[in-house]
């Protein structure tokens, strides 16, 4: 109901066409429905015969369609009611600038791989001929020549794939910081540089065949991890436009024009319905309604509104009509307000310090010290300076980070999808750590523990007859609660000549006797209950001499009340912060069992006490989802948001969860505690591969041979051990849920 | 030994065809749809044309 069906009336999408360079019209479109192979050639056939259109091509992996058209003219409202009318949705999309710099970057990383994986492999195609020819009879002129090749091969390879960590290890030091592509570059520059010298000199060993290894193993580890960013950001994104709501414009000549959010300009009229959402912030220009703005502020309580007042984004709108007039960022003080509270925030949590960085900067000082002590015992110990350099070199190349660079992103991956399968997608990099940490969990009450639609709450008290009736009805009215009536009775087509009555009800003749939806008084009750609870809103439904009286509220999530038993089992502390009044955050905090919990709360008292429990020294996860939880998301150590989230809340988040309940934030916190858990196995799995290798580096012992084997032999073994994040363990709770569904599916079966 | 002067850059030469191909498929968008591909393998609308 919070949306418009596109189509009603004249759609504009001329927001989202782009011309290319060649100067054809190209479009995106998300589709919603496409998941078989049939599905494939039914779109592109249904798109490419309409006319005009050059091409369509359907990916599959991102579910997107791409339509190219011919002539200078792009018919974009064709493509969606064509579409429409095989049964698919198709959402106007537009890709954001991050994801197309992802994207570039993605096509830049397997480049490079590419470029690495083939000195690898031809190098090591010579290297290894080399290494038998030291036990058997090679004569000095071939080792020479392959040397060479070698050289030719990997010098300008290693150049180019060498890129991603140079850049990153140049800018760490401008920024005076240790990262792990420093001590990364430095082996590899000087693994090359001492292995040229020794092919000059004629010398037995060269280490081309490491350096290259090195650089695949570790662009190997950052083509997954930013295949993973990639698909999550991509997925994401087609959310975002799948619920991307239509607003009505008026033009100019007061015609109303129906386009997607994305494209409204600030300055420009929009009409608000009764019961629709409204699009955009702005001003009322026109019109009396009543807002519910439970997303904005988490105050469930109504305000009316008249000429002249603020309207937010996401509010729904009550009886009443309005026209806006959209208003930019920078014009409502409400958000700019929650927005600087919001980057002040963000700024504090970027100082976060990663596990690998602080790995990193205890692990690179350490090697390189170990390959200066190692050049200075040897010149102590009168080796001649050559050797000693040598050996020094063969250090650094063998302590080079390869498992340890590995060890955490590799974690990271299969972490991410794990999640990813769940239904979270990740939006920061190191959320994944920042959650592991995690021991107290803040949750915000509106549109957070309870679902963001009202629903009708003594539905199962209600004759079901009478209920299909209040469904039939309210399936004609427009009233923002009759979404939530429509929504608990079976689906039925509405009365043929049902009729609306604005500010009271609608009727209808059902059956013998009329039947009436709406308030008290319209339907002739007289209930002396009205006003008991103020967190409920009645309506009323007669029909012939019966009547019932639904009662409609925000409800609980179903598992609301498990998921927080949950968290405590884990022992953390759980407590709710809410913007709405007191009495409609209590019997909430009584059915979940939480003793702390505050109502009528500003935002920017739930930043402030958000850093009071981190002061407390706790590690704070705010579960939240409207714009007032936005500071308070950004300012916790972590946190989490439902999809349905207005977009700035999402932006605070560190994750976005999809679905009808908050098990996703256990889920969450489980995965994350197991991949800190493994990503700390793994590095210290490889510190005690550096305990064994670097004092037999430090000897003089190691040869290019048993630098490849030890090298790779780390990095599988902590990509295995990476593998082990994928599988979140059963809990046994699990089990025990599965076999009570089990057992009320039989209840229901039986005639009882 | 000789042979090796030339049989060596012939096998980098092939190693570098490897190289052009994926660099070729790479900018031709053969990676950007995996699950498509697999799924288009299945259509016979050009077979009948």
């Amino acid at each position: 109901m919070s949306g418009l069906e596109p189509g009603l009336e004249a759609l504009d999408l001329t927001h989202f066409i782009r011309r290319d360079d060649d100067g054809a019209l190209t479009m995106d479109f998300a589709i919603e429905g496409s998941d078989c192979a049939a599905c494939i050639d039914d779109i592109e056939g249904a798109v490419g015969d309409l006319a005009g259109v050059a091409s369509a091509r359907l990916n599959v992996a991102s579910r997107r369609l791409s339509v190219r058209w011919r002539d200078g003219e792009a018919r974009a409202q064709a493509v969606v009611e064509r579409l429409a009318a095989r049964g698919y949705r198709a959402h106007a999309f537009e890709m954001r600038r991050l994801e197309s710099d992802d994207q570039e970057r993605m096509r830049f990383l397997l480049r490079c791989l590419a470029v690495a994986a083939f000195a690898m492999m031809n190098v090591m195609l010579l290297s290894v001929a080399v290494w038998s020819g030291a036990v058997s009879d090679i004569d000095r002129e071939t080792r020479d020549f392959f040397h060479w090749v070698s050289a030719i091969l990997v010098l300008p390879a290693a150049a180019y794939a060498g890129q991603p960590f140079f850049r990153n290890a140049l800018a760490g030091l401008r920024a005076r910081r240790l990262n792990m592509d420093a001590p990364i570059s430095l082996g590899v520059v000087l693994a090359l540089g001492m292995s040229l010298y020794e092919t000059w000199t004629h010398a037995a060993h060269a280490y081309f065949d490491s350096a290259a290894m090195l650089l695949v193993f570790l662009l190997a580890g950052r083509v997954l991890d930013q295949a993973m960013r990639l698909k999550m950001r991509a997925a994401a994104a087609n959310i975002a436009a799948l619920k991307g709501d239509y607003a009505q414009r008026l033009d100019d000549g007061g015609e109303i024009v129906v386009v997607p959010v994305a494209a409204l300009r600030s300055g420009e009229r929009v009409l608000v319905r009764p019961g629709e959402r409204v699009p955009a912030d702005g001003l009322v220009i026109s019109g009396a309604s009543d807002l519910d703005e439970s997303v904005v502020t988490g105050e469930t309580q109504r305000r009316s509104v008249e000429t002249g007042a603020q309207a937010w984004a996401g509010s729904l709108n009550g009886a009443g009509a309005l026209t806006l007039r959209v208003t930019a960022a920078g014009e409502s003080s409400l958000i700019d307000e929650a927005r600087r509270l919001m980057d002040r925030a963000l700024e504090a949590r970027s100082r976060y310090r990663l596990l690998a960085d602080r790995a990193a900067s205890v692990y690179s000082p350490f090697v390189h010290l170990t390959a200066a002590c190692t050049l200075g015992l040897w010149l102590l110990l009168g080796a001649d300076a050559h050797f000693a350099l040598i050996t020094a070199i063969s250090v650094l190349i063998i302590t080079c980070p390869c498992a340890l660079a590995l060890a955490v992103p590799a974690v990271q991956v299969v972490a991410s999808g794990a999640l990813f399968r769940a239904g979270l997608y990740l939006n920061a990099p190191d959320a994944l750590e920042r959650l592991s940490e995690i021991d107290h969990v803040v949750f915000d009450k509106t549109g957070t523990l309870t679902l963001p639609m009202k629903r009708v709450a003594n539905a199962c008290e209600i004759a079901p007859d009478l209920l299909a009736v209040a469904g039939r009805l309210a399936r004609s009215s427009r009233h923002p609660l009759a979404g939530a009536v429509a929504a608990c009775a079976p689906v039925q087509e509405p009365f043929p000549d049902a009729r609306e009555e604005t500010g009271a009800g609608v009727r209808a003749q059902a059956g013998a006797a009329e039947a009436r939806l709406g308030s008290a008084a319209f339907c002739g009750v007289e209930d002396d209950r009205a006003t008991q609870d103020a967190d409920v809103s009645a309506l009323y439904l007669r029909h012939g001499a019966r009547w019932a009286r639904l009662e409609i509220r925000h409800a609980l999530r179903a598992d609301a009340a498990a998921t927080v038993a949950q968290l405590r089992a884990r022992g953390l502390g759980v407590s709710i912060l809410s913007g709405d009044r007191e009495a409609a955050v209590a019997p909430v905090a009584a059915r979940l069992g939480v003793e702390d919990w505050r109502g009528g709360v500003t935002p920017q008292d739930k930043i402030l006490a958000v850093q009071a429990l981190a002061r407390q020294g706790r590690r704070v996860l705010m579960v939240g989802d409207g714009l007032n939880d936005a500071p308070a998301l950004a300012g916790a150590h972590a946190a989490l948001s439902p999809i349905d989230a207005v977009e700035m809340a999402r932006a605070g988040a560190d994750a976005v969860f999809l679905g009808d309940g908050l098990q996703p934030v256990v889920t969450a916190l489980d995965v994350a505690r197991k991949a800190r858990m493994l990503m700390r196995q793994n590095l210290w799995a490889s510190v005690l591969y550096n305990v064994i290798a670097a004092p037999l580096a430090v000897a003089g012992l190691v040869t290019p041979l048993i630098a490849a084997a030890a090298m790779s032999g780390s990095s599988i073994l902590v990509v295995v051990n990476a593998l082990r994040a994928r599988a979140p363990q059963k809990a046994a709770p699990a089990t025990g849920a599965r076999s009570s569904a089990r057992m009320r599916g039989k209840f229901a079966r039986s005639p009882a | 030994m000789n042979v090796l002067v030339y049989l060596v850059p012939l096998a980098v030469a092939l190693g570098a065809l490897w190289l052009a191909c994926f660099l070729w498929s790479l900018r031709a968008g053969q990676y950007e749809d995996m699950e498509g591909a697999a799924w288009r393998i299945l259509s016979d609308e050009d077979v009948t044309k």
